[in-house]
């Protein structure tokens, strides 16, 4: 049983992990959208006093706050204890469209060239990070949602809005794959 | 999702490359259940465990919105390999770096904050 659990699980799996979380959610009260959680930490550390937009009470986000606590603890359990460590098992076509940008081919989760310390600490790789991270934050808001609360949620409920920033996460997502990393590596 | 490798960048690359069903595999499922879900909740008028109803919020017709935002969030999300959710389990599984990535991310939501009165909805 735990080395069934041990192995890498099947896309089907995780879907249905995944639709069960948003109904919990729902049979709570709450609804299923992560990226709130960070407009929920910047009013909590303040921007409330500078920006009308995080002026509200973050206290009544809490259980979106545990849900993120959570989020990490699960990362930490399926890296500790149900891990086999093996590479991620990624197509033989991406494998050799990777290296043909110089990243080498899969020997954990992430590859060492943006996840690596010395990747970091070099001004390239500590910038596709920030301004990723930056892009990530700054579009989820504006779009009012991220892959959970619109890939998900919103298109479960067939919200016409979801589905457009659903193209839109593919649009950039697209200039990032094919445009800007040719550009960068 | 670490389980399934969601978390993982190669695997948002292979998504973005079009090579492989995994992560499509896996949004779809969970589209496909989410939305039956949806449907009985709304069918059945079922309430949540404290008896209210359960309602769903419509999300405001718009266009230059969800294009403009939705790209955005898609440049980020190929260049860091994680969405908002598989940043904090990328921590659970010691991928230090990726704190850089939710710093960006909090000053772009901050940023957002703080122009969002001057940008098209």
């Amino acid at each position: 049983m735990l080395e069934l659990l041990r192995q890498p699980w099947p896309w089907y799996t995780s879907g249905a992990v995944i639709a069960f979380v948003m109904v919990l959610l729902l049979f709570f009260g709450k609804s299923f959208g992560f990226s709130a959680n960070l407009h929920t930490i910047c009013s909590a550390c303040g921007a409330g006093k500078k920006v009308k937009f995080f002026d509200f009470d973050w206290r009544s986000q809490t259980w979106n706050l545990l849900f993120l606590v959570g989020a990490i603890v699960g990362g930490f359990i399926s890296a500790e204890f149900l891990s086999t460590g093996e590479a991620v098992q990624i197509s033989q076509a991406t494998i050799d469209d990777l290296s043909a940008l110089g990243i080498a081919s899969p020997e954990g989760m992430q590859p060492t060239e943006i996840f690596g310390m010395e990747a970091l600490f070099s001004l390239k790789g500590f910038l596709i990070l920030l301004l990723g991270g930056f892009a990530i934050g700054f579009g989820a808001r504006y779009a009012g949602g991220c892959t959970s609360g619109h890939a998900i949620s919103g298109i479960s409920n067939l919200q016409l809005p979801s589905l457009i920033a659903v193209i839109g996460f593919f649009i950039g997502g697209l200039i990032t794959t094919f445009v800007l990393l040719p550009l960068i590596f | 999702m670490s389980k399934s490798e969601a978390i993982s960048w190669f695997r948002i690359q292979e998504m973005f490359r079009f090579q492989s069903f995994h992560m499509y595999g896996i949004i779809g499922t969970a589209v496909v259940l989410g939305t039956l879900a949806t449907f009985l909740i709304k069918r059945y008028k079922m309430r949540d465990f404290q008896g209210n109803p359960i309602v769903f919020q419509p999300k405001e017709m718009s266009v230059p919105r969800y294009l403009f935002g939705g790209s955005i969030f898609g440049l980020g999300w190929a260049l860091t390999g994680a969405c908002p959710g598989p940043m904090f389990v990328n921590i659970g599984f010691s991928y230090w770096p990726i704190l850089v990535a939710i710093v960006g991310a909090l000053l772009g939501t901050y940023l957002y904050g703080a122009i969002r009165s001057k940008l098209p909805h």
